[in-house]
């Protein structure tokens, strides 16, 4: 894994959204809503990142794209620092970086043929030339699994499956690098989520794409990811393989996560972490370890001072964690705090 | 029917031959196509399909909550023995919240956002029990308690809003009990809810349901949660139950190709898949153009021109179980030595 | 909600500033000599220079717009040129009529607007709904002053009955003219409060149909309410947040219709105030009559705004 050519890379990502208040409407909060995040993707491998709502999954995505300005860090795309780009030059990245959003009836216009929707990308990007471009869209339905026959039609005349195949076509048409998919297959009905999911392994394996899958559903990112990154209140708690990650995770929070996830193994009785309360506000997170309110391990140092991610022995390379206790957790000299 | 209260009733609900369409100008929609099933008091019941299922209408039938231009058109929903479709409105406004309950799949929109949430737990024990205003209150302090609300004294002057999405379920869930129902029905409860809350919320309805002894008619996609909370299943396609047992076997021995295809086209996270995912081919039929066979017929890999031509009957097997599939029958004209569920272990 | 009220009339400082320099404007505004205009044509040049320094034209502009805020802040309006009277006691009196006017317009059209939105909403797409929806559309259409006429026409002029029709002979119920009694407030209340109505019946439909469909009607249902319930008190109070904005901005839409409506049935309001002085070229009395409807108007959305923060606990939040 480490052979190979890093794609993108993230150091110190923060996304604080302003909150206006008061009598003159000054700007008196933030809310944090990615704090301070760093990792890598390489070349031709998915990166997931997964976590409950609000954990800032999907505002790293966006702040990467720079769909919202990002407060600070650095998102180096092919070694060029893309946020100090100016709109220009930025426009010329844009082509090699797309998303797919979750709900790809929003995403594109309800006035346009599908064929218009596949030419504007391309005539935006100018990525190819305009005598292809029929050929192209014709190529591009045929790949996502759509009759060339349709391209006419309008999305509304499509069912939920085939729009999310229509928003995956538009991101192929101008033959990006990297696709970043923001909960795509999560509207979808199972049957249908399934046909989308092998559509993307293998559009993955005929272009060499790069995939940062966001999810909430750790059944379709074990499938499909190649590594794993676990969020909790806009900071990474986790970041490892998948094997890893689901045999060998070292977090509190990534073990109760995968705790909570209802499983259809009728036969075998599973030990369940019941984590206490809901998620704090990201407009005041916990001081030191942001998951200490709801660990059921925390002590007085989680509350205090902030947990690096690191790796320790038995952990494999690239695997880290942000956890005070891991190591004693795992032996099993660190037990539940019982008052806590 | 002798019109007699029936007290020796086993199961808290039946429901037979219920059809329930939707009606536009030149289409008849058969959302639901004569559905059958029942659930044993103080039992769970789960019913599992895709959007398009009719599981939902399923569900807003009992209560006779569908609006129009939808219409129950025949088919009998017993309660406790007796035939709700005979109730008059006034009588079914007496059942509805103090006998049967429902809770919804949107927290977020199913609470009135101008009301308290006192109010809103209260309405119940007014109308149902004719409480004053302030007894009222008092009985809904209790019910957040129970449902597990810390501070409820504070919570309950609080409106919708202030809550986050899994309090706001758990206030739906404290609105659904207020009257100890015998039947709640919950519509995919824990759909827009975080795992962790999700687990939350799954362990309190158990809880509650274990100690209050209600049935429960628990609607969802999610086979997850079907193998956690239920004991026993219902599935559904196209307006109709393909199969109904119990957990364990559905779980273990699943028999009608579309539960196998649903189960085997949903990665789980405690397994890993090498290569695709199987995939139920095609999508669900419009219902402008049902298949006049088998619903599934035509995404199914084991059709044949029986199942196309002749829609097969929900069928009693000796342990109890049903199914809806030629394949299960003296008819049958395919390979008689196909096996659904071992051709899907071979494959995968 | 406090903090709420007090940005929100701070708000309003910079909007007062506006309206105030824009009808000190209006003196500047035609063409010619102000003074000369005042005094009309072919006046003599020792009236003009006599108006120019009772209206302290001669000053620098600045000076002139300070000493008209200062003395307007003080409840000095100036003086009306036609009759010598203060601005403010000139107004005074009329004010009421104005406000009652729109006021009882306003009540009548929410009260007709709601009860003909609730009931075309519930009954949707049925005949009732097409006609009521239709009898809106023309009453949204219908000028004012045209339907001023007619209903004097019939109403206070009348039509005579055939003699089958018991108690009446004639249809002239009401005076054509005047205010203070009942029978001469009927029509122009109606006149006034029509097109409000109509728009105000439009709204609640739409926003009534809105909330019926939102699931938590449905979870009111499912608990047992009764429909009229289900109506009156789960629904109606989500709809009605939309509906307070839309009210608040017919109030000013009144205002401006009650110079026609006045006119029409010689109410002597401030609408009719406006025209008179306006005829008369008293510029005092425009201008103080056009400040005292503006306040009027921004006070009125401010009632408006906590009125919908009351209503809607969501906004409440920050």
């Amino acid at each position: 894994m480490s052979d190979q050519k890093v794609l993108l890379k993230v150091n110190d990502l923060k996304q604080y959204f302003p909150i206006k208040g008061g009598i003159f409407g000054r700007t008196i909060n933030h809310v944090k809503a990615v704090d301070d995040v760093s990792f890598e993707i390489f070349e031709g491998e998915t990166l997931s990142i997964v976590g409950e709502s609000g954990c800032g999954k999907s505002t790293t995505g966006r702040a990467i794209l720079r769909l919202d300005e990002p407060t600070a860090g650095e998102v180096e795309f092919d070694n060029t620092n893309i946020l100090e780009l100016n709109k220009k030059e930025m426009n010329k990245f844009r082509k090699d970086m797309q998303i797919i959003f979750q709900d790809p009836y929003a995403s594109i216009n309800p006035r346009h043929t599908v064929r218009q929707i596949l030419t504007e990308a391309m005539e935006i990007q100018n990525a190819v030339p305009k005598k292809e471009r029929n050929d192209r869209v014709k190529e591009l339905m045929d790949t996502v699994g759509l009759g060339p026959h349709q391209a006419d039609r309008y999305p509304h005349e499509f069912s939920g499956g085939q729009r999310q195949r229509i928003g995956i076509a538009r991101a192929l048409s101008v033959n990006p690098r990297l696709i970043i998919a923001d909960e795509a297959v999560s509207a979808l009905d199972v049957s249908i989520q399934a046909q989308v999911i092998n559509l993307l392994k293998k559009l993955q394996r005929e272009f060499k794409l790069t995939y940062l899958f966001i999810s909430h559903d750790l059944g379709v990112v074990r499938h499909i990811s190649d590594r794993i990154i676990v969020m909790y209140l806009g900071k990474v708690v986790e970041i490892a393989d998948k094997n890893s990650l689901f045999t060998n995770n070292m977090h509190p929070y990534t073990k109760a996560l995968l705790s909570a996830i209802p499983s259809t193994d009728v036969e075998k009785e599973k030990e369940r972490i019941m984590l206490k309360g809901d998620v704090p506000s990201p407009i005041d997170p916990p001081e030191g370890c942001r998951f200490h309110t709801r660990c059921p391990f925390a002590t007085d140092l989680c509350r205090t001072k902030v947990p690096e991610l690191r790796n320790t022995e038995g952990m494999k390379d690239g695997h880290r964690a942000a956890c005070h206790h891991m190591e004693a957790i795992r032996s099993g000299e660190h037990q539940p705090q019982v008052n806590a | 029917m002798t019109g007699a209260p029936d007290t020796s009733y086993d199961n808290i609900l039946e429901i037979k031959n219920l059809q329930t369409s939707f009606f536009t100008k030149d289409l008849e929609v058969k959302a639901v196509d004569g559905v059958s099933f029942s659930i044993p008091k103080g039992k769970v019941l789960g019913v599992v399909g895709e959007s398009g299922s009719g599981k939902s209408i399923t569900s807003l039938s009992i209560l006779r909550l569908i609006e129009e231009p939808g219409k129950v058109k025949g088919g009998e929903i017993l309660f406790k023995g007796e035939n709700l479709l005979d109730k008059s409105e006034a009588q079914m406004r007496k059942i509805r919240g103090n006998e049967i309950s429902m809770i919804f799949q949107e927290p977020m929109t199913s609470l009135n956002p101008t009301f308290t949430v006192g109010q809103q737990i209260g309405e119940s024990f007014r109308i149902h029990q004719g409480l004053s205003k302030k007894e009222a209150k008092k009985k809904s302090v209790d019910m957040l308690k129970l449902v597990g609300i810390p501070s409820p004294e504070k919570r309950v002057d609080q409106y919708p809003f202030e809550l986050s999405g899994g309090m706001r379920q758990r206030v739906m869930i404290a609105i659904a009990l207020a009257c100890n129902p015998d039947l709640l029905i919950a519509d995919e409860p824990t759909t827009a809810l975080d795992v962790t809350i999700q687990a939350q919320i799954l362990d309190l309805m158990k809880e509650l349901q274990e100690k209050l002894d209600m049935g429960i008619l628990l609607i969802t996609h999610d086979l997850g949660v079907v193998a956690e909370t239920c004991d026993y299943v219902a599935v559904m396609y196209c307006g109709k139950v393909v199969e109904f047992t119990d957990k364990k076997t559905l779980f273990t021995e699943p028999k009608h190709p579309y539960t196998v295809g649903l189960m085997e086209s949903i990665p789980q996270y405690d397994q890993d898949i090498e290569g695709d995912l199987a995939v139920i081919k095609g999508s669900v039929p419009s219902p402008a153009d049902m298949p006049k066979g088998c619903r599934f017929a035509p995404r199914c890999p084991f059709a044949t021109d029986l199942c196309r031509n002749k829609l097969p009957d929900l069928e009693t097997d000796e342990d109890g179980n049903q199914i809806r599939c030629w394949i299960y029958s003296d008819e049958w004209d395919g390979d008689p030595e196909v096996n659904v569920y071992e051709r899907s272990e071979s494959t995968s | 909600m406090f903090q709420f009220i007090i940005r929100r009339i701070l708000q309003t400082i910079p909007v007062l500033i506006g309206v105030s320099i824009i009808v000190f404007s209006m003196m500047h505004l035609v063409p010619g000599d102000p003074a000369q205009v005042i005094a009309g044509e072919g006046a003599p040049q020792e009236q003009i220079d006599n108006i120019r320094e009772r209206l302290g034209l001669n000053d620098p502009l600045p000076k002139q717009y300070l000493d008209y805020v200062t003395n307007a802040v003080q409840g000095d309006l100036g003086t009306s040129m036609r009759s010598g009277r203060d601005v403010s006691s000139e107004i005074g009196a009329r004010f009421w009529v104005t406000v009652e006017l729109a006021f009882y317009s306003t009540v009548l059209a929410v009260f007709v607007g709601l009860i003909v939105g609730i009931i075309s909403a519930t009954r949707k797409y049925s005949a009732i709904d097409t006609t009521l929806m239709l009898i809106a559309l023309f009453g949204l259409s219908m000028p004012n002053f045209w339907l001023g006429l007619m209903l004097i026409q019939w109403f206070a002029i009348g039509i005579d009955l055939p003699s089958w029709v018991p108690f009446f002979s004639n249809t002239a119920w009401f005076s054509p003219s005047g205010w203070g009694s009942f029978s001469q407030i009927v029509l122009p209340v109606i006149t006034l409060g029509t097109s409000s109505a109509a728009i105000i019946a439009r709204m609640t439909r739409s926003s009534m149909l809105d909330v019926i469909g939102q699931d938590y009607i449905r979870t009111a249902r499912a608990k047992g309410v009764k429909e009229q319930i289900v109506i009156y008190r789960h629904a109606l109070k989500n709809a009605l947040i939309p509906i307070v904005t839309v009210v608040g901005l017919q109030f000013g839409g009144l205002l401006g219709g009650a110079v026609l409506t006045e006119s029409v049935f010689a109410v002597n309001g401030m609408g009719k105030l406006i025209i008179d002085s306006i005829q008369a070229r008293d510029f005092p009395v425009v201008q103080g009559t056009i400040l005292v409807a503006s306040l009027l108007f921004v006070f009125v959305n401010l009632v408006v705004d906590v009125a919908y923060r009351l209503l809607n606990k969501r906004i409440d939040l920050d």
